[in-house]
Order: C-alpha cells, then sequence, then structure tokens
C-alpha cells in the first residue's frame, strides 16, 4: 500500500504516513520501519541485524541514517516513521555516510579473511555491503582476535566463531521463531560469540534456517562445506516433498546433481523458513537409484529395456482379471491422478487407494465428506488470526512443522492453542498448548465432553480445529471431530504427514472417489470422468483400506508406487507375496520392488514437473530442476503400459494432465455424508501412543549423516506417576505381540497409564519390532538391555 | 578563599558506631519522613520531589521528579521501583559507602518512592563484587521488614511493599538502566532499545523507576525537611547537596558532602591540597566518563551546568585528582582497557572500537605510537560517539579526545618515548618508594 | 562434585524471591559457585532445570559475569584493582608484588588451591586507593608489602580482617553471601576515617548543614 506522491491525484488512505527518503516521498502504513520505507522506494540502507521476520535490535548500527532534526545518526531498523519525516540515507547525507562507513570499517576489523575458504562468498551480504558503503582500505594493523574453528554446534551446522559479526539473527531466530533457544550469545565485548552449553547441540528441527540468515560464513553447512561456490550453482524455484506444509524452496544443483536446498519466500505458506528435513534429506535423489527397467526371470530382477518391460507389465495386468493399486502418499497430484485415470480406465477396477499408512474406512468417509475437492477453509493466515486453535490426535512440531511454527507465531500473539491428545511434547510447550489429555484411542470420548469453555471458544467466528492422519486409528474419533465442527461451527483442517496425500485424495486416488472430491456413486460424477477419459463405464465401487490390503491375498495383479510396506501396520507384505504380477513404479530398492515382476524407475520430484497440494487444499506447483534427466514421471510410464494394454487412457504430459483436473474442477454437488462412528469401547491397562518424529528413519531421509545425527534421541516417554507406579528407572521394555523393544526412559508431561515411543525411529518400529498399534494396550517392564 | 561551607546531611551521623541498625537510625529521626509521606497522597510526594528539583545522582543529572511523573498512573498494572546499586565506574565511590554506612537511609528513601509511584514491589541491585554493601542492606531491609516498615499494609497505611536486595556479578554495563533491567530479569546484561521508556515498560514490561542510590538517600531529607529546605543548597538548576568523593593524588582523600556549585579548588582544599605541594595536572568532575579538565578549570561551580558549559558534565561528582607525575597517556590506555573489557558486544562500535583504540593506545603506552595514529584514533571515536548504541560507547570515546586535546604532546613523545621512561611509575604511587619495593 | 539437595533446596528458595522466577538466576549461579567453588556444567543444568530454561540460556549469562569462574577458583580469591586510579597510585606496583609472590599470572589459580589471582575493576572504593580485595572484602589502601603480609597470614591460617567489613572467611563462603546476604556479618565496622573526612572537618570547623 504505497505510492509515491509525484503529482498523482491518487488519494492517500488515511491511516498512512507521508516521508520524504533522499528527497522522495513516500506514503507507508503507520508503524512503518524506516529501513522497510526506503526498500520500497528501491534504497538500501545496509544492514545485518535486520531481518523483516524478527524483532528489531538496532545493534549492528549498520543502518544508521541521518533524521533531520536529530543530531545524531538513527538506526533505520528501529526508526519508525512519522508524518512528514525527513531522512537522508548514505545517498544524500555525509553524516549517514561516514558513520555507516565507520560502522563497516569496525565489522571488517576482527573479520577474518577467509573469503578464499568461506562458503558465504559470492553470496554474502558482508562482501557485498563492504563494497558498497565500505572503505576501500582498511586503517587497522592490530591483531585481530581469533578464535579455534569451525566448531559444530550441531551435527550439521559449523561455527566459524571469527567471522561471526555479533548480528543476533541466528539466537533472535532460535528463540522467537522456533522456541528453541538453545543457540545463544556467549561470553562479552570483542570475545561475545555464538555457542551452546557444553553438553547440549543445536538440535532443533529448524536449526538450518540460521545458516540462510546468517549475513555471513559464520554459520555453515556441514554437508555442504567446501563443495561449491554460488556462481556455480543453478537455482531454481521448487516445493518440498517431504511433508503437507507445502514450503516453497529454492533448489540448487550443479552439473545434474542438487548440492543444496534453501527455504524460498513464500508470504502466504513458510514465510522463509523451512525445516531440516526440507533442507537437508535430498540425497536420496541421487543415491541408490534404481537406473533401468527390471524384469523378475526365474525368480531374480534383470535388467531390460522399456519397451520389453512396458510390454511385459502390460501383458500381465492384461491378463489378471483382478486388479489393486497402491499409490503411495508421495505423489504429484498430476501423477495421482494418472494413477486414479489408469485404475478406473486402463484397468477397469476401483480398487485404489493412496494411504500407505495406518487407515480405516471412518477415515474414507470422513475425507470423501469433508475435505476431497473442497476449497481452502483453513490457511496459514487463517491459523495465525485464530482465536483458538484445537489439535486432535496431531503433533505439528513433528508432523507438519511449518504449520507449527505459524502456529507459534499466532500463540505468541495471543491465539488459544488447545491439544487433544496424550503428550505434552516439546511442540505443545512451545505453543503454549492446553492439554486435553486422553490416550490414544479415547479422542471421541474426549471430544464428547470438552470443557465449555473451549466448546463456547470453538464457536466463536476464526475458530480452527485441525486434525491429524493419526485420527484413523481411533474409532469414532474423526466422527465425533466432524461432529463437533458442524456444531460450533469452527473451520475444519485435516492434516496428513504426506506431501502428496491431499493431492491424491483431491485427484480421486483412492476408492470411491473421482477426481474433484466426486462421489463414484454419483451418475453425473461418473458422466463427466467417463466422458473426459473417453470410456464408456467406469468400475464399480471397489475396496480402499483394510479392505483393500486384506484382498490383496486373492487379487491377480497390483500397481504399486512409491510405498513402503513397513508403514502398514498389518503384514502387507504376506498379502502381497500372494499377488501374481506385480508392477513397481519406484526409483529406490524397496520391500516392493523384491516382490515385483517389473520394476519401472520413475522421475523423482527434481526430474519432473509437478504440484503439491499442502494441507489448506493450496496448490504449490513446480517446474523440473534436472533437465538433462532421463527419467519419466508416474503418469507417462502410466500412459506407456496403458497404451500397450490397447486401453488408452489420454495424454500423460503434466500440463494436459493439470487442464484436465482443471476442467473437472472441484465437485460442488451432493457429498456422502460424514461417518458417525460411535466411540469405542473402554479398554483397561497401559496405552500405547505413538507418532512419527520428524528426523526418523524415513527412507527419504537415507544417506544424510549429519542430519541424522539431529535426530531427538529414541526414549519411551512415561509420565513421572506411571514410572513409579510400574518401577521404572534407567530402561524399560515394552512387550508386543510380535516382539520387545527395550528403550531408555524419558519423564515427561504424559497422560496416565501411557507410554509413548516414536513410530519409526533408530531401535523402535513400533509395526514390525512390537506388531502393535498406537491405542494397543501394550505391557511394560522395567529393566532390560539396550 | 573558601567560601563554601561543608553540609553533612546524608553524612551526618556516620560516625554512630550503630547507624546502620533501626535504633540508630531511629534516634537520629529516621522513618519520621516515611510516617509522614505515608500520610500523604502519593502525588504530593511526586510534586515535592519535583518542585525541590533534585537531579539523578547516577550521571545522567535527570530531574527524578519528573522521572517519577512518567509512570503512567491508574493503568492497573504492577509498577516497580529499581534502585541502581551497581556503581562501578572508575572514580565513582560514594554509592557503596553510602550502603555501608547508612543502609536505612536507603531503605526510607526506597518505601517513599515506591509509595510514590505505586509500586509494590522494589528491587535494590547492587553490584555483586562487594559483598559487604550487599549483606548491610540485606540486614536493613529485614530489619525493616521485622518492624513492619517493609510488607503489608506499612504503617496502616494500607500501602504494601516488597523489597528484594538483589547481587549482580561483575559487569559495569549493568549500571546503564536498562542493561540493569535485562540483568535483573535473568538475562545478559545488555541495554535495550528505547522506546518503549522503563516508565512505560521496563521490568518484566510494566512501569518501572530506576535511581541511582544517592537519589533515593536524598528523598527521606527532601520530604522530611521540606522543598524549600531542600532549595537552599546549591543552584537553580542543579538544587541540593553532593556525596563529594575526593580522590587521587590528594593529601586527604575521601567522602566530603556539600552543596552542588562548590568548586573543585575548595574541594580540594578540604581534601588537603595536592600531595606533596604538587601541582593539579589533570582532574575530572566525575567518573572516567566525563571530559577531563586542567588547573585552569579548578574555579567553576560544580554544578551540572557549569559542567556541560566547558565542555565535560558533572557525572557522578566523584572528582579524581591527578599530579605532574602521571602519563595522561598511560591513565587514559588503562581507562580504555577497562572499556573494552566492560563492553557488553551487542554493538559494532564499541564492541570493535574498544578492541581497537586499547590495541593502539597500548602501542603509545610502549612508545610505539604513530602521528597517523593520533589522528586515526580521533577518527574512531567520532564513529563511536553518538553512534553505539548505548552511552558506554560514548563514555569509551570520551578520554581520548580530551586528554589529546590539553595535552597533544604527551602523545606525541609517546611515538617514540615508552611513558614510564618519562612518567616514572613509583612516583605516582601513594606509598614511599621504600614500601614500593 | 556434585550439587547437593541442600544447594537444590537453596535454589528454589532463591526463585521464590522474585515475582519471575528467572530474575533469580545471577544470585542461583553464586549460589552454585559457592558449593563447586566454580560454575560446573552440572550447576548450569541444575539452575536450567529449576528455572525451566534451556542450558544455552544459563551458559549465556554465566559467561557474560566476570564473577563466574569457569575453573576452580580454590581457598581465596585475591583482586588487586589496576584500573587507572588504583593502578597508578600503586595498584600496579601491588600487582608486580602478589603475582611474584604467588607465582600465577591474571585469572590463574596457585596450583596448591589456595589462591586465585585477578585483576579486578574499579572497586568503587577510589578514596582508598590502591584497593584490594580478598573474597570480595575490602583491603583498602593496600601496598606492596602489606599485601604480601596478607597473603602469608592467609597462608598460616591467621584471622585476617577486612578493612571494611568482616574477618576474611573465603571464596565460596563470599559466593553463599551473594546468594544469601544475611550472613550476620553486618555488624562489622565498615565505616573509616575517609569516609569520615568532611565529616571530622566539618565538626572541627563547626560547619552544619541549615
Amino acid at each position: 500500500m504505497t505510492i509515491t506522491t509525484n503529482d498523482s491525484q491518487v488519494a492517500v488512505p488515511s491511516d498512512t504516513v507521508t516521508v520524504i527518503i533522499d528527497g522522495v516521498a513516500v506514503a507507508v502504513p503507520k508503524g512503518t520501519l524506516v529501513i522497510r520505507a526506503a526498500e520500497l522506494l528501491g534504497i538500501e540502507i545496509p544492514r545485518f541485524c535486520d531481518h523483516p521476520l524478527l524483532d528489531p535490535v538496532a545493534a549492528c548500527r549498520a543502518c544508521l541514517i541521518e533524521v533531520e532534526g536529530m543530531p545524531k545518526p538513527q538506526p533505520a531498523c528501529a526508526q519508525t516513521v512519522s508524518d512528514g519525516m525527513v531522512i537522508r540515507t548514505q545517498q544524500s547525507s555525509e553524516m549517514a555516510r561516514l558513520a555507516q562507513e565507520g560502522v563497516m570499517e569496525f565489522l571488517l576489523l576482527n573479520h577474518p579473511l577467509d573469503c578464499p575458504v568461506c562458503d558465504k562468498g559470492g553470496e554474502c551480504p558482508l562482501q557485498n555491503q563492504a563494497m558498497s558503503v565500505g572503505r576501500p582500505e582498511s586503517r587497522f594493523t592490530e591483531d585481530k582476535r581469533t578464535f579455534p574453528k569451525p566448531i559444530n554446534v550441531s551435527a550439521q551446522i559449523l561455527l566459524d566463531r571469527e567471522r561471526c559479526v555479533s548480528c543476533a539473527r541466528c539466537t533472535r531466530f532460535a528463540e522467537q521463531i522456533a522456541g528453541d533457544p538453545m543457540l545463544e550469545l556467549l561470553e562479552r565485548g570483542a570475545q561475545q560469540q555464538v555457542g551452546t552449553a557444553e553438553d547440549q547441540p543445536f538440535d532443533s528441527y529448524f536449526s538450518g534456517n540460521t545458516i540462510q540468515i546468517c549475513p555471513v560464513g559464520a554459520l555453515t553447512s556441514a554437508a555442504y562445506r567446501f563443495r561449491s561456490r554460488p556462481f556455480d550453482l543453478v537455482s531454481v524455484p521448487t516445493t518440498c516433498e517431504h511433508c503437507a506444509s507445502g514450503c516453497s524452496l529454492r533448489t540448487d544443483y550443479r552439473r545434474e546433481v542438487v548440492t543444496r536446498r534453501l527455504a524460498w519466500d513464500s508470504p502466504e505458506v513458510n514465510e522463509e523458513w523451512n525445516c531440516d528435513k526440507g533442507r537437508f534429506a535430498f540425497v536420496y535423489q541421487t543415491e541408490g537409484r534404481i537406473e533401468y527397467p527390471l524384469i523378475r526371470e526365474n525368480g531374480e530382477l534383470r535388467v531390460a529395456s522399456w519397451p520389453e518391460a512396458i510390454d511385459v507389465a502390460a501383458r500381465g495386468l492384461a491378463e489378471a482379471s483382478s486388479h489393486a493399486v497402491l499409490v503411495g502418499g508421495r505423489s504429484t497430484v498430476e501423477d495421482a491422478y494418472a494413477y486414479a485415470r489408469f485404475a478406473r480406465a486402463a484397468l477397469r477396477t476401483d480398487d485404489i487407494d493412496f494411504r500407505a499408512r495406518a487407515l480405516s474406512d471412518e477415515e474414507h468417509a470422513f475425507l470423501a465428506s469433508l475435505v476431497a475437492g473442497s476449497p481452502v477453509s483453513v490457511s496459514y493466515e487463517k491459523l495465525e488470526s485464530a482465536p483458538i486453535v484445537l489439535l486432535v490426535s496431531f503433533e505439528p512440531e513433528d508432523e507438519s512443522p511449518i504449520v507449527f511454527l505459524r502456529l507459534r507465531k499466532a500463540a505468541r500473539a495471543g491465539t488459544r492453542v488447545v491439544s487433544v491428545g496424550a503428550v505434552r511434547s516439546k511442540g505443545s510447550e512451545k505453543v503454549a498448548a492446553e492439554m486435553v489429555w486422553c490416550a490414544p484411542g479415547d479422542e471421541a470420548a474426549a471430544l464428547a465432553s470438552l470443557p465449555a469453555d473451549i466448546l463456547a471458544a470453538l464457536a466463536h467466528s476464526g475458530a480452527v480445529i485441525m486434525v491429524g492422519e493419526r485420527a484413523a486409528l481411533s474409532a469414532g474419533a474423526l466422527s465425533a471431530v466432524a461432529a463437533l465442527a458442524d456444531r460450533t461451527g469452527a473451520a475444519l483442517a485435516w492434516v496428513p504427514r504426506r506431501a502428496g496425500e491431499r493431492g491424491a485424495l483431491d485427484a480421486g486416488a483412492i476408492a470411491g472417489l473421482l477426481p474433484g472430491g466426486r462421489p463414484l456413486s454419483d451418475a453425473q460424477a461418473r458422466a463427466e470422468v467417463s466422458e473426459l477419459w473417453g470410456v464408456d463405464s467406469l468400475p464399480h465401487p471397489g475396496a480402499s483400506g483394510d479392505a483393500l490390503l486384506a484382498r490383496l491375498g486373492t487379487v491377480e495383479a497390483a500397481v504399486v508406487g512409491g510405498v513402503e510396506l513397513a508403514d502398514y501396520p498389518q503384514d502387507v507384505r504376506a498379502a502381497l507375496e500372494r499377488v501374481g504380477f506385480i508392477v513397481s513404479l519406484e526409483n529406490h530398492h524397496s520391500a516392493v520392488t523384491e516382490l515385483a515382476s517389473v520394476v519401472l524407475p520413475v522421475a523423482v520430484v527434481t526430474e519432473k514437473a509437478g504440484t503439491f497440494l499442502d494441507w489448506e487444499g493450496r496448490p504449490r506447483p513446480f517446474t523440473r530442476v534436472l533437465r538433462d534427466a532421463l527419467t519419466m514421471p508416474d503418469a507417462q510410464v502410466l500412459g506407456m503400459i496403458a497404451d500397450a494394454m490397447d486401453r488408452p487412457v489420454g495424454p500423460s504430459d503434466v500440463n494436459v494432465l493439470r487442464a484436465e483436473l482443471g476442467t473437472l474442477g472441484p465437485w460442488r454437488g451432493a457429498r456422502l455424508e460424514a461417518p458417525r462412528v460411535p466411540v469405542g469401547p473402554r479398554r483397561d491397562g497401559l496405552v500405547l501412543a505413538s507418532w512419527r518424529q520428524l528426523l526418523d528413519s524415513g527412507v527419504l531421509q537415507e544417506g544424510e549423516p549429519h542430519l541424522a545425527a539431529t535426530a531427538r534421541p529414541t526414549v519411551v516417554m512415561v509420565s513421572d506417576a506411571t514410572a513409579r507406579r510400574l518401577g521404572l528407572t534407567e530402561t524399560a521394555t515394552l512387550h508386543g505381540p510380535a516382539g520387545i523393544v527395550t528403550l531408555p526412559v524419558e519423564i515427561a508431561d504424559v497422560a496416565e497409564s501411557v507410554v509413548w515411543v516414536p513410530m519409526n525411529s533408530p531401535g523402535c518400529h513400533i509395526y514390525r519390532d512390537l506388531g502393535a498399534r498406537p491405542g494397543d494396550i501394550i505391557r511394560v517392564t522395567a529393566g532390560g538391555a539396550l | 578563599m573558601i567560601t563554601t561551607g561543608l553540609t553533612p546531611v546524608i553524612t551526618e551521623h556516620w560516625d554512630a558506631p550503630d547507624l546502620y541498625t533501626l535504633d540508630g537510625y531511629r534516634r537520629f529521626g529516621g522513618y519520621e519522613a516515611l510516617a509522614s509521606a505515608l500520610k500523604q497522597d502519593p502525588d504530593a510526594i511526586i510534586g515535592q520531589v519535583k518542585d525541590s528539583g533534585l537531579r539523578g545522582r547516577g550521571g545522567a543529572g535527570f530531574p527524578t521528579g519528573l522521572k517519577w511523573s512518567f509512570v503512567p498512573q491508574n493503568d492497573g498494572k504492577q509498577h516497580y521501583l529499581v534502585v541502581n546499586a551497581d556503581e562501578s565506574e572508575p572514580g565513582a565511590c560514594k554509592d557503596i559507602p553510602i550502603m555501608m554506612a547508612d543502609p536505612h537511609v536507603l531503605v526510607e528513601g526506597v518505601i517513599i518512592a515506591s509509595y510514590a509511584i505505586r509500586a509494590n514491589h522494589a528491587f535494590i541491585y547492587i553490584r555483586g563484587e562487594v559483598p559487604n554493601a550487599i549483606r548491610k542492606v540485606a540486614f536493613a531491609v529485614e530489619q525493616a521488614k521485622a518492624a513492619g516498615l517493609i510488607g503489608k499494609n506499612i504503617l496502616g497505611s494500607g500501602f504494601d511493599l516488597d523489597v528484594v536486595v538483589h547481587s549482580g556479578a561483575g559487569a559495569y554495563i549493568c549500571g546503564e538502566e536498562t542493561a540493569l533491567l535485562d540483568s535483573l530479569e535473568g538475562y545478559r546484561g545488555q541495554p535495550r532499545l528505547k522506546p518503549p521508556f522503563p516508565a512505560v515498560a521496563g521490568l518484566y514490561a510494566s512501569p518501572t523507576v530506576i535511581n541511582n542510590v544517592e537519589t533515593i538517600a536524598n528523598i527521606p531529607f527532601i520530604i522530611g525537611r521540606g522543598v524549600e529546605w531542600f532549595r537552599q543548597f546549591g543552584t537553580e538548576k542543579s538544587p541540593g547537596f553532593k556525596v563529594w568523593a575526593v580522590s587521587g593524588h590528594v593529601n586527604n582523600p575521601g567522602l566530603f558532602e556539600a552543596p552542588l556549585g562548590i568548586t573543585m579548588r575548595e574541594l580540594l582544599d578540604y581534601a588537603g591540597g595536592v600531595r606533596g605541594g604538587g601541582e593539579v595536572k589533570f582532574w575530572l568532575p566525575g567518573g572516567s566518563s566525563v571530559p577531563m579538565l586542567t588547573a585552569e578549570h579548578l574555579d567553576l561551580p560544580l554544578t551540572y551546568e557549569a559542567m556541560a558549559e566547558a565542555g565535560t558534565m558533572l557525572g557522578t561528582g566523584t572528582p579524581m585528582i591527578f599530579d605532574s607525575t602521571v602519563s595522561v597517556v598511560k591513565a587514559v590506555t588503562r581507562w580504555l582497557e577497562f572499556y573494552k573489557h566492560e563492553s557488553c558486544g551487542k554493538c559494532t562500535p564499541c564492541r570493535e572500537g574498544t578492541y581497537w583504540i586499547t590495541g593502539v593506545l597500548e602501542k603509545f603506552e610502549h612508545g610505539h605510537g604513530t602521528a597517523t595514529e593520533m589522528d586515526t584514533l580521533v577518527n574512531l571515536c567520532g564513529q563511536i560517539a553518538g553512534r553505539s548504541f548505548c552511552a558506554l560507547g560514548d563514555a569509551a570515546a570520551t578520554p581520548y579526545p580530551a586528554a589529546l586535546k590539553f595535552f597533544r604532546q604527551e602523545f606525541t613523545d609517546a611515538t617514540h618515548t615508552p611513558v614510564d621512561g618519562t612518567f616514572d611509575p613509583v612516583a605516582s604511587y601513594v606509598f614511599a618508594p621504600a614500601v614500593a619495593r | 562434585m556434585a550439587i547437593s539437595e541442600t544447594t537444590r533446596t537453596g535454589l528454589r528458595e532463591i526463585a521464590d524471591r522474585y515475582p519471575s522466577a528467572r530474575s533469580a538466576l545471577l544470585p542461583m549461579l553464586h549460589l552454585v559457585q559457592s558449593e563447586e567453588n566454580e560454575i560446573t556444567v552440572e550447576g548450569i543444568n541444575v539452575c536450567a532445570e529449576v528455572l525451566g530454561i534451556t542450558p544455552a540460556e544459563v551458559t549465556a549469562v554465566a559467561s557474560f559475569y566476570t564473577m563466574y569462574k569457569r575453573r576452580p577458583v580454590g581457598k581465596h580469591h585475591i583482586g588487586i584493582c589496576t584500573n587507572t586510579l588504583c593502578g597508578l597510585l600503586g595498584g600496579d606496583a601491588v600487582w608486580d608484588a602478589l603475582s611474584a609472590e604467588l607465582g600465577v599470572g591474571p585469572n590463574e589459580p596457585t596450583p596448591d588451591g589456595e589462591f586465585f589471582l585477578e585483576r579486578i575493576e574499579c572497586q568503587a572504593a577510589c578514596t582508598h586507593a590502591p584497593v584490594m580485595t580478598v573474597d570480595w572484602e575490602f583491603m583498602d589502601d593496600v601496598t606492596p608489602r602489606g599485601a604480601c603480609e596478607v597473603i602469608e597470614k592467609l597462608r598460616r591460617g591467621e584471622t585476617v580482617r577486612s578493612t571494611r567489613g568482616p574477618v576474611i572467611r573465603d571464596f565460596d563462603a563470599t559466593e553463599h553471601t551473594l546468594a544469601f546476604p544475611l550472613d550476620g556479618l553486618a555488624d562489622a565496622p565498615s565505616v573509616d576515617s575517609k569516609m569520615l573526612a568532611g565529616l571530622t572537618i566539618a565538626k572541627q570547623r563547626g560547619m552544619k548543614a541549615p
């Protein structure tokens, strides 16, 4: 909302003030900082400690400017404009110019001449600003103060203390934004340095952001150190593939290999931040790739040509009379749509599902009724201004980190956060969450008896309910959430963990649903879709979820996308083993490829264009990064199979797929009813709680040891009372149907008679090792060897 | 010709061995002012302090009553009184003695001040390096609590007050009021952005008044003896009396209480004159943060306005006298070493500038300075003063330019001769050479 | 050395003095130092636990203030002010004498664990220059010989009295006083002739305030 008032007749809104900077008048909103106002005029006042998303500190003094009427120069980053203020920056004021030059000389004083070996060289605000406002030569001839270098502030972040200019961006980010004040300024005066506690590294999920905002080369990435110069890199805006937060990234590559990823500016979604998983976990894209199509012959997979492999796949699928399609949660919208189309139009089956995790029919009904194809009802912005946000079976910090950051921002500004769950996690503390204590499985009962004041708050305009994918494990939970939203009028958001889930849902990659949330059972919907796909009819409603997985035992052929069998609570491997013909579209070897009849390598996100729908339902498109990659997206491969089956499904080009989805558009017709599953029976005993930690044994995190070393330790969390009741001290052993797990004990804020362990971390994979799910009754004994 | 008499007010009964006890203090009329104050409206107390013209004795000389009046009233917020007892400025040695000799005057002043600004919590932040002051004040606070002078419904007035004696841990910067607040909140003592000002958002983001020890020590006397009485002392713009702490090369260093307006020559006389019949080479009216003066300034009245006019500042009113045995270069270097050690590190000019300037001055001390550097140093001081985050930077940029103005030749000499060669260190010791070995 | 339960209780007691617990951190660290003779990692962690903040936040504070030591101090902390006024008036000579006598440099403990020598900043006792402190208690108007005599007496375990303060105890005891100032020593004489310089003259000459 700014205009230069150069004789134009445009009316100036009344909540703006007019200031004159270097002779040019500009109208800006009240409360604008001088440094921001100057930017609007294209005037860049030098700065280090200033950052638009952090509270100003005016510590570096690089932004000193002259304010008419004030005898001393003022910091532009902390000076708010007042009407009629006259500002002169270094461009028109000798006082400002000399002040900035003086500060720059001081900044370079103890700064080492590391440029030749410093990662920041070439993209360094200190270099740039020294050139633009500094002296050509320094007058300093004394000895610079030195520190041993570099030191680790965490496994993935290195610190060269000498380079640090004490701008405190990193410490302020850690404290204000992430809520992890584990990085602090230590010592005093010229010895002041960034550091951590002696025995506690900076293991914050968001630590990587400090590397990005550090205006010098003090904080660098251990994974990227000494690897590249910025001018060697090609930068492409992309979208993160690791979760449903939908972050914008900037992916940098050199010679067709991705060297690093940065958070990119997206004010509506991730602002300027991302999490460490999104930043560092991309090694999987290059390592361990399946290069060529593979065909199983005599029990062994052998390399084949594309034409041969497609042919074998097509024949195998055509010969089978029953099919199942498992899409997985990593697909782009376009690829998921291709699976949906392929299943119904080529395979003529509706036995398809994208959910590679614990799920339920109740969830299917919930998604079909309230989520699929629905417009954005809760946005990040809405979170920020919500008076209350109720979290049900959802741990934002681990399960959708950027939602966490926004919730923390909201909570700091007064938003009330209430969490229905069994653990007051670190993430909960950092958003000041009030707990509605409930063991997993009891969510429906808890929601039915929420305190009156919370119910009243939820009825206020702007209230939000967020429910996670784990609610599927709790009978009646999603029904209760739907009912609560309906009753109170609060806006409802469903937040899955994976990046591809919302898109796959909206693309119709699940039984009973066609693209846009169209019910397969609706005649109008069927007509629209059949026409688009050029088919006479669509198959009868098929199986999804547990029924589909059970059906694997009897189906003749299966097409499987990016799916880890270990992510299902039940033993899907045993069922899949009985399928006669399996076509796997994968880029890494997995439990599925071990069973597959044909393995067709497909592109990773950098090798294709596509779109993810984030949890809001907002499209996050991205272009192809590696132009020379020879891989094909799933859609293209499926198209080739369909053609070879003589059941063409239409073009597979990503733009055409997007256009088709656009043509169909979201369903505005009648929807299936929301589920009404009753509350499950009461159980007695110790209940298992669990969720996937952000950094764990996930497949996409492989190959990045620096990142892995910052993961939270695998422990069993219990309350003090429960620990004493069970006699737990150092370690505890959990006994499940499939086996036992022994872990160190951590006393934490956990509901009574609940034990929490991570779902898939080193040393504990609850499905594989215990054979138990969250909500199950579990036996725990004291002790045990680790 | 000495015309200004000494006026013991705060120090009047310091020779009574039990003055530090409640009984001793009361014997001399202690806590009568408090009793009177509690019968008046808080605004009336503020009015009297305003009318008295009392100016802060911590160095800035800001009108105390005016500062108290900045606290918004009837805002429904907690207000806080904080006493800045962090006396750490080189040369300043008046607050610590006041606390050791007469802690109850501080306590009484704290209660009255808190009452006036409607604060129910007061904190006395005492530097950690002086446990004897801390124990004396804590003792007095404890006695006052036992006597119901601190606590609930003091003297039946309905006014509640809790007083906490707080130990610092060694940081001169915590004498800066906003850094003190951060330190008192349990953080590193680094100054805060202003606005917001402490009167609006200070301790715990609540309206806060921070006052120096000596300032608060004046309060019982102003309330007890009246504005008219107080105005008899000093000048129109600098009313009142001062505990002048005269130190350095004088025969009789110590504390002399006299009205503002007294001259250094008069104080020097009371302090026995320069030792050994020597001459004043240079002196500072306050601590090291004020520009130095020379013998030609000895007859200036020691008031805030006269000192400002002379291009310096009254500061803490704790004059240091140096005779001709002292190397100005060494004196300035040592002060800069202090500022470098005490720089909090927050802002670039002070953090890096004190490091640089000290390094160069140390070269001068050893006879290796250069003429170019003499000018560069002036320039560097100019790059710090008015550009740093707080007054510590300004203070660090003060000694050298002032010294250069009067003693340029000494710096020029230091470009070739180590200062110890010209100024025998032993000569400036206050003990005899024999004792030195 | 482990932080005792008594100290933990003491830490919580200090925290309770303030409207906001974190304000207690500085005196809490003094209490840790009184038990551990330095600031240890364990001490930092215990303070963090009591206050509900991170060890990094405590470390940030502990490393900012010069009174907190990162290595064991030993029995007695000896401070010599070598700031301008004290230093030039003889503090430099006192420093040289003691440094030679104890065989250590600034911020170093003697190998026998008896003394820790530090160049301290202005002790607000400039009228009594040069100034030395023993366990932060005043030893005003010190000379090189006088300073060495104090060290000798302390070595022999003899009673040494502060010039304006109590009998010298030890470093840990002073640190405890900083955390719990009601140490029963407030009666120690603390007013001397220099503090009374003006009053003495005023009485002699019959000068009074109106």
